[in-house]
């Protein structure tokens, strides 16, 4: 099972310690707003701007090099667009691994 | 060359800006969460290449596009791979980067801008494609499309212009001169100095008034020639 890691963001940074802290800062900030979107939104069945969501989470599920859950959050995403609800769970762990991992940073 | 940035994204906004910051010869003039901020300051400043992101909330980078007269050269930013082939229908996109963006993928696109020639100078403004079936107005902080065929009438009232259409009205901080300007001339006419009137809507002309749906029009004496000169009269 894959994990999130910083591989992206340590290939992006390099030696560039601030640009590294500053990535790492905006994640910490940025990620448990997108989160909430996306429970907002599912919360009221707009499934529509749930796939929305998805769709601006994908960018962290691949910035945390988590590869294969990038396919899921994808379908999931085109499932919302037709209305269907599957892949909800698998979406909702790889979200619960992202926070916990972005939590200890 | 000179550039902007418009991602809804903070994160995808950082990671642009620093790609940008190892060309010496590309200043980051402004970066946007909003493409309706961006818009406006695209009004003020002329801008050579914008990095931008497709799906933003209520405005694809496809609507900003649209909604821009003379883009400037574009390099779309985003996630999803579907739409390479919309794309590339847009003359000003020079090139697609699916995010994650690597460094040389990045350096791929900024060396596809070489030998291309760069608008600089061309101040890019809101506007209508001269092409395009509809327009775009500012209210509360959203763009609302609205088809041209769609107006009925539109009206100056001090610093705001009324826009009446078949199903709704709508208020802009906008002059008649502007809008005007941004109009099919073989739809609409300026019959008065306060009214701007889609003439496909005429229901009849009476002296110098026109009924459009439950409207009463003043045609100033000067523009009644050319109003008749418009209309087919039996």
């Amino acid at each position: 099972m894959e994990t999130p890691n910083l591989n992206y963001i340590n290939e992006l940074s390099g030696d560039n310690e601030e640009f590294k802290a500053k990535l790492i800062g905006i994640l910490k900030r940025e990620l448990p707003l997108e989160v909430d979107t996306y429970y907002e939104k599912l919360e009221k069945n707009e499934l529509l701007r749930v796939a929305e969501a998805v769709h601006k989470l994908k960018h962290k599920v691949s910035i945390l090099g988590l590869e294969k859950s990038y396919y899921i959050a994808s379908d999931y995403e085109d499932n919302l667009k037709n209305s269907s609800l599957t892949l909800q769970d698998e979406f909702q762990n790889i979200l619960k691994d992202m926070q916990e991992f972005v939590i200890q940073l | 060359m000179n550039c902007i940035i418009i991602d809804d994204e903070e994160m995808a906004r950082a990671i642009l800006a620093q790609f940008i910051a190892n060309f010496t010869d590309i200043e980051v003039l402004a970066d946007f969460s909003s493409p309706i901020d961006a818009i406006k300051y695209l009004n003020q400043n002329p801008v050579d290449l914008i990095f931008l992101d497709i799906h933003m909330p209520n405005f694809s980078g496809f609507d900003f596009i649209q909604t821009i007269k003379n883009p400037p050269n574009v390099i779309l930013v985003t996630s999803d791979r579907n739409f390479a082939i919309e794309a590339f229908e847009y003359k000003c996109i020079v090139d697609y980067l699916v995010k994650p963006i690597t460094e040389s993928r990045f350096l791929k696109a900024i060396q596809k801008l070489d030998g291309l020639k760069l608008p600089s100078q061309n101040a890019v403004k809101l506007d209508v494609e001269s092409k395009s079936n509809n327009f775009y107005i500012n209210v509360d902080r959203r763009l609302i499309k609205i088809d041209f065929q769609s107006v009925n009438v539109i009206e100056a009232k001090g610093d705001y212009i009324h826009i009446k259409t078949e199903t709704k009205n709508y208020v802009v901080h906008s002059t008649l001169k502007k809008i005007e300007d941004k109009l099919p001339t073989d739809i609409f006419l300026k019959v008065h100095r306060s009214f701007i009137i889609n003439i496909k809507k005429i229901i009849d002309i009476e002296d110098n008034s026109v009924l459009i749906s439950k409207d009463v029009i003043p045609v100033s004496r000067s523009n009644r020639a050319e109003l008749l000169n418009r209309i087919n009269i039996l």
